[in-house]
């Protein structure tokens, strides 16, 4: 079929341009409605996150459910300022996310740095170390976590979350890749022969130049950070202490849930990375799936 | 030789500097590690054999042997949560392959400047938290009222494909039957736009003269995907088969929540690691709970192991 379809084309040479425009027409309509379909099925739930937002608990369980916007957003907010206090919660989300973030930006870019730079001694067995410890399977590690917290007296505070992932054996990959190949080592030479000690070539050479790579290991720890439960689930045991997932999850389990109150703050919480995501999709996904295909 | 000669004339402080920075920058890395990686790990292990509840202080710890571990083994509700693990591990992972790979190889053969808007779309799931995720789904899987019920039965009172949806309401989060296929709805969901977009960066990696020269020979579209694409596509392939069977045997957040807490209709939304949770939380039985982990571990391990010798290296005709 390909075959006559490019004698056909020959006096024309447009089409031979497009490199793989030669999906013939009834597979090219089924890829789009395939890719269509899934689109909407995607969508679709966030959708009706917005809309229940906007209805009553009673308007949300009838027949047929609410397909459009209805008119009790503000009520529905009044309602969720009351049963907790979610601009806290919120609060509490973006303290523990922005200061994980930022102790990952510089462990990770100091790791990564050195391996990237240096020839030192057991160069290699340490970074293969490091990419090692990402095979370790973490949920499994809930009780002694939970314990060494409750040790240290750790619990109910953010520390315990943000200290143990500033160092993250992804990050300290993620950076070593960038730095290795993106900074010529000349440069670094150069600024040690003007007498730049070594952590001065650091924050003055190296920080402004990984200006991209920290923006993805950053985006990608602050989205983990942000939506993460089991660890806060551990850690935080009151209300005012709840990053907002964990206290939209205790208003869930209460009986008789108003849920158009939790859906509003749903939306609340997907908001602000549905905005993150709009701004720099790219680099966010090229950092979430770069562990997986550089690996 | 020369290499120590340079070192050697940069005495005092600016060759210490030089000579130890390295191992200076990275030991954060290492220090968190051996503090809350590597301990919790032995401290587990050393858990697994003692009796004892965290509220007691740590002189109450008493030595029991292998006790905790024949305790979960006789313990019919952890093979049940063994059970419900593997099934909603293939339940939920299979699918999100089966869709994942077709959307993406219709995703690379025809759309161009729309690439990027469609595969965004398809990522929004995986960044957006499981609570928020597992809560909106919840109201969606309502048994009476839910818009998912409504749907199909909407579709079942289609001509002709009409058949093949259900022409009652399935109570999806309070029937035992359902549950399982609930959750895993939810967690194909959510990762099959993740897996798509794995794909589609391994067929953007195939040299495209190898589909020409395949053309010019006069080979198929079908051709062409059986004998470049799908063997190109297979260490990549396996890459992100492994992260969903390794993220699937973990699996808490989802079920946690659409059940809420509890396990949903006869447990079948416990998974272990929830029970681990709940062995340790309600039980506060902390030496049960630690064996238990290392019994989900050598799980784990021995399916990852399994993985890589039916589907790694070793699968592979010539190299990549």
């Amino acid at each position: 079929m390909t075959t006559v379809k490019a004698t056909d084309d020959r006096p024309t040479p447009q089409p031979r341009t497009r490199s793989r425009g030669q999906v013939p027409p009834l597979p090219q309509l089924g890829a789009y409605l395939l890719i269509g379909l899934g689109a909407v099925l995607t969508v679709a739930p966030f959708y009706f996150m917005f809309v229940f937002a906007t209805h009553t608990r009673t308007d949300i369980f009838q027949l047929p459910p609410p397909t459009w916007f209805g008119g009790n957003l503000g009520e529905n907010y009044t309602h969720l300022m009351e049963r907790m206090p979610f601009w806290r919660n919120l609060w509490n989300s973006l303290y523990l996310a922005v200061l994980t973030t930022a102790a990952t930006l510089f462990f990770c870019t100091l790791a990564g740095y050195a391996f990237a730079m240096y020839t030192f001694k057991g160069r290699e067995v340490l970074f293969g170390l490091v990419l090692a410890t990402l095979l370790i399977p973490s949920t499994l590690n809930i009780v002694p976590f939970a314990l060494i917290m409750q040790a240290l007296g750790w619990i109910d505070q953010p520390r315990a979350l943000w200290v143990p992932g500033m160092a993250s054996a992804f990050g300290i990959f993620l950076m070593r890749q960038y730095i290795g190949s993106s900074i010529p080592r000349e440069l670094v030479e150069a600024a040690r022969i003007d007498g730049a000690t070594e952590f001065g070539i650091f924050r003055r050479i190296i920080v402004p130049l990984t200006g991209p790579a920290m923006a993805t290991l950053g985006l990608v720890t602050f989205v983990q950070s942000w939506n993460s439960f089991l660890g806060p689930l551990i850690i935080f045991r009151s209300g005012e202490t709840y990053t907002a997932p964990l206290a939209l999850r205790t208003l869930q389990s209460v009986a008789n849930t108003d849920w158009g109150a939790l859906m509003c703050g749903v939306a609340l919480t997907v908001v602000p990375l549905l905005i993150l995501f709009a701004l720099a999709s790219r680099q966010l996904i090229e950092g979430l799936t770069a562990g997986a295909t550089k690996g | 030789m020369l290499a120590r000669s340079t070192s050697a004339r940069r005495g005092g402080w600016s060759g210490f500097q030089r000579r130890y920075a390295p191992y200076i920058f990275i030991s954060p890395f290492f220090i968190l590690f051996l503090v809350f990686g590597l301990f919790p790990i032995l401290f587990n292990a050393y858990l697994s054999f003692q009796q004892w509840q965290p509220g007691t202080g740590l002189g109450a710890m008493k030595f029991v042997g292998l006790r905790n571990y024949t305790d979960n083994l006789t313990d019919p509700t952890f093979w049940q949560s063994l059970k419900n693990t593997a099934v909603l591990a293939v339940l939920s992972g299979l699918p999100q392959h089966l869709i994942a790979i077709p959307v993406a190889f219709a995703v690379a053969g025809v759309l161009r400047r729309m690439q990027h808007l469609v595969t965004a779309v398809y990522f929004l799931p995986y960044i957006t938290s499981i609570v928020a995720i597992s809560v909106i789904f919840f109201t969606l899987f309502s048994w009476q009222y839910g818009v998912i019920n409504a749907a199909l039965s909407a579709l079942h009172h289609l001509p002709l494909i009409g058949g093949l949806f259900p022409a009652d309401r399935i109570n999806w989060l309070g029937e035992k039957a359902y549950v399982q296929p609930a959750i895993a709805l939810v967690v194909i969901w959510r990762y099959t736009g993740w897996n798509m977009l794995l794909y589609l960066s391994g067929l953007q990696a195939i040299p495209k003269e190898l589909y020409e020269a395949a053309a010019v020979d006069g080979a198929t579209g079908w051709q062409s995907f059986r004998f470049i694409t799908l063997p190109l596509l297979r260490p990549i392939m396996f890459v992100a088969v492994t992260l969903s069977l390794i993220g699937g045997l973990q699996l808490f957040e989802e079920p946690f929540i659409l059940t809420n807490g509890t396990g949903g209709a006869g447990q079948a939304g416990l998974t272990t690691i929830m029970y681990m949770y709940r062995t340790y939380t309600s039980y506060s039985d902390a030496g049960v709970a630690a064996a238990m982990s290392w019994l989900l571990f050598v799980v784990i391990g021995a399916l990852t192991l399994l993985n890589n010798r039916l589907f790694g290296r070793s699968g592979l005709a010539g190299r990549d």
